[in-house]
């Protein structure tokens, strides 16, 4: 095996074992993104000197014979959307690029202490917003799994990164389902943790009151072990939890006997793809021949998530996109006679179309005569679908759904029909209203053979139980273990090439642009795709 | 309900964006079906629902009254498209904003 | 929405191109204006004297250089999130609480959005629809009765930076400069109901709060540098009527006078335009200080729709009745309940005790006087209104910075009772205690000051003036009457001062009116 295909778990092993030094670790893994970024396309900047600095100071603690702290020398990606001092943080923007911030986010900080490796910041949708990664303001990501696919959304970038073995582990951000949906695309592990557990100090808002960082790893002991690292109280943050840290990887116990296991009936209604109901129904099985209780319930105001979501969002986005002006950092229009002129102009030419869709549907909903009707109408329905949740859970002890309808889709299948995309996100945004914690794993292939996600939701700070019941069926299955062909392709340029060049032509976005090496930074000047 | 041009012109003023007139009409167009979407809350009678603003119900999160260090004014300035010694410098500011 | 510093270059064009109505205040506006009162409210924002900022840990510093107390939050970089300072919050409670208002158990903050340079996240955190307090008042004394004033609502919210306006060229090529020391800053916004009927109650308004402010030590309220601020909301109507009129709300309102002027002038204008059959325009004006006049602002539409929505990066406040009786327990004596003690207790005059008390220190001093003294508290009074508040004036002395103790006013007083220095020395004396922090004793005995207590001294030098005087005296023994005074001033000069004038004056009479 290796070094870049181990597990987070699995290479901290080795180094602490000093069976592998950091530094080869993470030339392996810049190796590798040297190797086939050019196709996925998850990075948009490659942080390679910092990382190889960060390494040598590691092995020379390691050498002094300090101990091994929990992440030790493991390479981690970072969303685009998680400052970090000294390192361009641009959102997938063009109105941020060049923003080097002047502080690390809190998870920066955390993991580091911890002693992981930041190799670099993957794309993104612009904003967090949206579910291909295909609004990127640069370029689109592609799927490990077909070059022709996007990853998912919006944290595309971290999920084909860790998919094609491009980070050991990474960091997305979750909104509406942003971590998890493309964990499920990719076919990797994808956790949003309940609202307030991890800081979102530096965390670039989108939705301030449905943001959440978590992990997307190769495996659910690895999303164990980098929650722990992330998880604890941060009085920088207001919302953050008062809570003490826990060890995530003490519950994971791979069994679920006699565990009641809720099935949402309005969760397997149309909509549906064949092979994600099939892989789904496989999985429920799969639990329930381990011993556990599946129990039919209902969460009767589902219909209403995705309404819900999309007035909430795009308000308080609105709001936290309205620094992005020209005057402070980042993009400024140039040549202009007044204050006024110069931010319209900027933000105009600064952001993507989907970001001022949203910017012009969340300020229309706050606009005057329009608040009560809208916003707070859906704080009111955010209510009633959080008490379905809390019904629900006194009869279970967590539920199942999948991750998304569908298996990847293809570049440009969407694009045209906004709301068709935010469908991708009908079965996640529940858990980011109700600030539930909930975790994809790998359950299978569906239609192409593309991956499918089994969405587990569990109660407020309930993450123990979520990853049980996820790293008990882990543990039962082999799914996780699968690999794009993208790793064998490794020596094969020309085939890989072929498939970039498939996946880039059904963009629309012109493979001659897919050019470059990973470690260059993002031209900035293709249009939203 | 049907956002028209007028509408966009309002919002896109508010929000300091600028379309062209075809934008402007899928933008419209877009925004009128988005919003007859998010529209089918109405079927919901919240009358004696309470709003939640957050998932979490936190209260008095508050801090001591305690000075810390601030950013150099450098640092502060670093990201800067255009300065004038330590100031940040913008086109001349209207006195309609 | 906090007050800016605006050029002014282009409303004082603006105005100069139509005539202004009633510059002068001339007899036929007075006249109308008597037919009409007045309809006033204020807005007052004012600077929270705490250490660091609302929402992150920047000292708040006044006149720092440029952007040298800013850190992301305050500067609004992606990514920050806010935190509330303990101290503003308390500060705000109390502050209701000396104002009379209920102090809300429930209270939240919310997002002001509109984008202006000076605004780093282009809102402002502030609170809309739960003020900490709301529904109070104040009891302002205005020609010797009391009115009072309701408190709407007071409420936090964070200050916006410094836009510096360079003022270009008529080719227009000019630019803004940026300073975000001031971003953050707590506020403290309250605001009346229109309970005011003239400019002067204005005054007597912002002269009460800001007393009451500074006796709470939550503000240093200095309107020069800002920490005060004051919009107005004036509107004007028929005596007699209970209408509301439209109102024209007032900005750029820069010290306590331009208040009370620029309320004046658009009393006088309103006024006008009513008497003439005309309506007004609702509008925002700006007082132009230099011109002395209001003229309108150019507003946009979008002005008043300030998508108000709760704050999602703050929790909400749960003020319970527990800590608001921890914040009353650390209410000082206010204003009005000591001018009344100060009456009661001290037989002080009205006018005395509203002006000793409206600082808080005066007031500890002259306490403090009194108690040294244990004479007539009038007397104290009249020394500290006097003579102290001359002096203070006169060379810009705070009350905190005078080198007299109250001790050694009162020792002062206690000389000229016992005769050793008279009334007129006093004032020497008292002069020489202010600029040196002497004890009054010594500054007597240094100048020789001693009043002239001998009897027989003070006839021998009578006796002399009289003989230098002859033709003078004759008069007075004539019946001239007045001409005494003469003779007596040349005793005081004599004397220098020394001499007790009223025993000059029986010398004088008896010699004169024997010889």
């Amino acid at each position: 095996m290796r070094l870049y295909e181990l597990t987070a778990h699995e290479l901290k092993e080795k180094i602490e074992r000093r069976e592998v030094g950091v530094e080869e670790a993470v030339r392996a893994l810049l190796d590798r993104i040297a190797e086939v970024d050019e196709a996925v396309r998850a990075y948009v900047t490659v942080a390679r000197e910092q990382a190889l600095a960060k390494a040598r100071a590691a092995d020379e603690r390691l050498a002094r014979g300090e101990p091994a702290r929990p992440l030790e020398g493991v390479p981690v990606a970072l969303k685009d959307n998680m400052c970090t001092r000294g390192i361009e943080t641009t959102c997938s923007s063009r109105i941020l690029k060049g923003f080097v911030p002047p502080y690390d986010a809190t998870v920066v900080e955390l993991l580091e202490r911890a002693g992981a490796i930041i190799i670099g910041k993957t794309n993104m949708d612009e904003f967090a917003m949206g579910s291909s990664t295909e609004n990127s303001g640069f370029f689109p990501t592609r799927n490990p799994w077909d070059l022709g696919r996007v990853p998912g959304g919006s944290s595309g970038g971290s999920a084909a990164a860790v998919a094609a073995d491009e980070a050991v582990a990474a960091l997305g951000s979750d909104t509406g389902g942003s971590v998890r949906q493309p964990a499920a695309l990719c076919g990797v592990v994808g956790l949003k943790p309940t609202d307030g557990l991890v800081s979102r100090y530096g965390l670039i808002a989108f939705a301030s009151s449905l943001d959440q960082i978590g992990p997307i790893t190769k495996d659910v002991r690895d999303c164990a072990l980098m929650l722990g690292v992330i998880a604890g109280h941060d009085p920088r943050d207001s919302t953050s939890v008062p809570r003490k840290r826990c060890d995530h990887l003490k519950g994971l116990v791979p069994d679920v006997r006699g565990m009641r296991i809720g099935v949402p009936k309005e969760y397997f209604g149309e909509g549906m793809a064949p092979g994600v109901r099939a892989a789904v129904g496989a999985a429920l099985k799969t639990l329930q021949d381990m011993g556990a209780i599946l129990a039919d319930v209902s969460l009767p105001h589902s219909e209403y998530a995705l309404a819900t979501y999309y007035i909430v969002a795009p308000a308080e986005a609105s709001s936290n996109l309205a620094r992005y002006d020209g005057v402070r950092y980042g993009y400024r229009a140039p040549g202009c006679p007044d204050s006024v002129t110069m931010m319209t102009q900027t933000r105009s030419e600064g952001f993507g179309a989907e970001v001022k869709r949203r910017i012009m549907l969340g300020t229309y909903t706050l606009s005057a005569g329009y608040y009560e009707a809208y916003y707070l109408k859906a704080l009111k329905v955010r209510t009633l679908i959080t008490r379905d949740f809390d019904r629900a859970f006194e009869k279970c002890d967590c539920l199942v759904s999948p991750t998304s309808p569908t298996v990847a889709f293809r570049f440009g299948e969407k694009m045209d029909d906004p709301l068709a995309m935010y469908l991708s996100d009908i079965y996640t945004v529940t858990a980011n209203l109700a600030g539930i914690p909930a975790v994809s794993v790998p359950c299978g292939f569906g239609e192409d053979g593309m991956p499918v996600g089994l969405q587990i939701l569990g109660r407020h700070y309930d993450e123990a139980t979520v990853l049980r019941v996820a790293y008990a069926f882990e543990q039962a299955t082999d799914f996780h273990k699968a690999k794009p062909v993208l790793r064998d392709a490794r020596a094969g340029g020309a085939a890989m090439g072929g498939t970039a060049a498939r996946g880039a032509a059904a963009s629309g976005d012109g493979s001659g642009e897919a050019g470059g090496g990973p470690t260059r930074k993002p031209a900035g000047g293709e249009a939203d795709a | 309900m049907k956002i028209t041009i007028a509408d966009v012109d309002h919002v896109a003023m508010l929000a300091r964006l600028r379309f062209d007139e075809d934008e402007k009409a899928g933008m419209a167009e877009q925004l009128s079906r988005i919003v007859e979407y998010v529209e089918k809350l109405n079927e919901l009678d919240t009358g004696d629902v309470s709003p939640m603003a957050h998932a979490v119900p936190l209260r008095n999160v508050l801090r001591d009254d305690e000075v810390r260090p601030s950013l150099d004014p450098e640092e502060a300035l670093r990201n800067a498209p255009d300065r004038e010694g330590d100031f940040f410098r913008v086109p001349r500011i209207l006195e309609s904003e | 929405m906090p007050e800016r510093a605006k050029v002014s270059t282009a409303w004082a064009a603006e105005a100069a191109g139509r005539p202004g109505p009633a510059q002068d205040g001339g007899t036929g506006a007075v006249a109308c204006a008597s037919e009409f009162e007045p309809v006033i409210g204020l807005e007052v924002h004012v600077e929270l004297s705490t250490k660091s900022k609302l929402f992150c840990g920047c000292q708040a510093a006044f006149n720092a250089p440029p952007n040298s107390h800013t850190c992301p939050v305050c500067l609004g970089l992606p990514g920050v999130l806010p935190v509330l300072n303990r101290k503003a919050v308390e500060f705000g409670i109390k502050t209701a609480l000396a104002l009379n208002c209920e102090v809300a158990s429930f209270s939240k903050f919310d997002r002001k959005n509109y984008f202006y340079p000076d605004l780093p996240k282009n809102y402002q955190i502030s609170q809309y629809d739960l003020p900490l307090g709301t529904s109070g008042y104040v009891d302002v004394s205005v020609d010797g009765g009391m009115r009072r004033v309701r408190i709407k609502r007071v409420h936090l919210e964070e200050d916006a930076g410094k836009s510096v306006h360079e003022s270009g060229t008529i080719t227009g090529s000019s630019f803004s400069l940026e300073d975000y020391n001031r971003t953050g800053v707590p506020l403290l916004e309250i605001v009346s109901e229109p309970d005011l009927r003239s400019p002067e109650e204005a005054y007597a308004y912002l002269s009460m709060l800001r007393s009451i402010l500074r006796y709470l030590d939550v503000s240093d309220c200095k309107m020069e540098e800002g920490s005060l601020r004051c919009d107005a909301n004036i509107s004007v109507r028929p005596k007699g009527s209970s209408v509301l009129g439209t109102p024209i709300e007032l900005k750029n309102l820069n010290s306590f006078r331009a208040v009370e002027k620029a309320l004046a002038y658009e009393f006088r204008r309103q006024a006008e335009i009513l008497a003439r059959g005309e309506r007004i325009t609702r509008e925002t004006r700006h007082w132009d200080e230099s011109r002395q006049v209001t003229v309108p602002m150019r507003r946009k539409e979008e002005a008043d729709d300030y998508r108000y929505f709760p704050e999602p990066d703050l929790v909400p406040l749960e003020i319970e009745e527990a800590w608001v009786n921890e914040v009353r327990s650390t209410l000082p004596e206010l204003p009005g309940v000591r001018r009344e003690r100060f009456m009661r207790d001290y037989g002080l005059p009205a006018y005395d005790a509203a002006i000793l008390t409206e600082s808080k220190d005066l007031a500890d001093y002259f306490e403090a006087a009194v108690a040294a003294y244990g004479g007539d508290a009038k007397a104290v009074s009249n020394w500290v209104m006097g003579e102290l508040a001359r002096l203070m004036n006169a060379t810009g002395t705070d009350i905190r910075d005078v080198r007299v103790a109250p001790t050694a006013l009162a020792a002062m007083l206690k000389m000229i009772d016992d005769g050793t220095i008279s009334g007129k020395i006093a004032k020497t004396v008292f002069e020489e205690m202010f600029a040196t922090g002497k004890e009054p004793r010594q500054v007597v005995a240094e100048k020789g000051l001693v009043q002239i207590v001998d009897e027989g001294e003070l006839a021998r030098i009578v006796d002399e003036v009289i003989a230098e005087n002859r033709d003078v005296a004759d008069e007075v023994r004539a019946g001239k009457d007045r001409a005494i005074t003469f003779l007596v001033g040349q005793v005081m000069k004599k004397t220098r001062g020394r001499a007790n004038p009223r025993a000059v004056n029986r010398l004088l009479r008896e010699r004169l009116s024997s010889g």
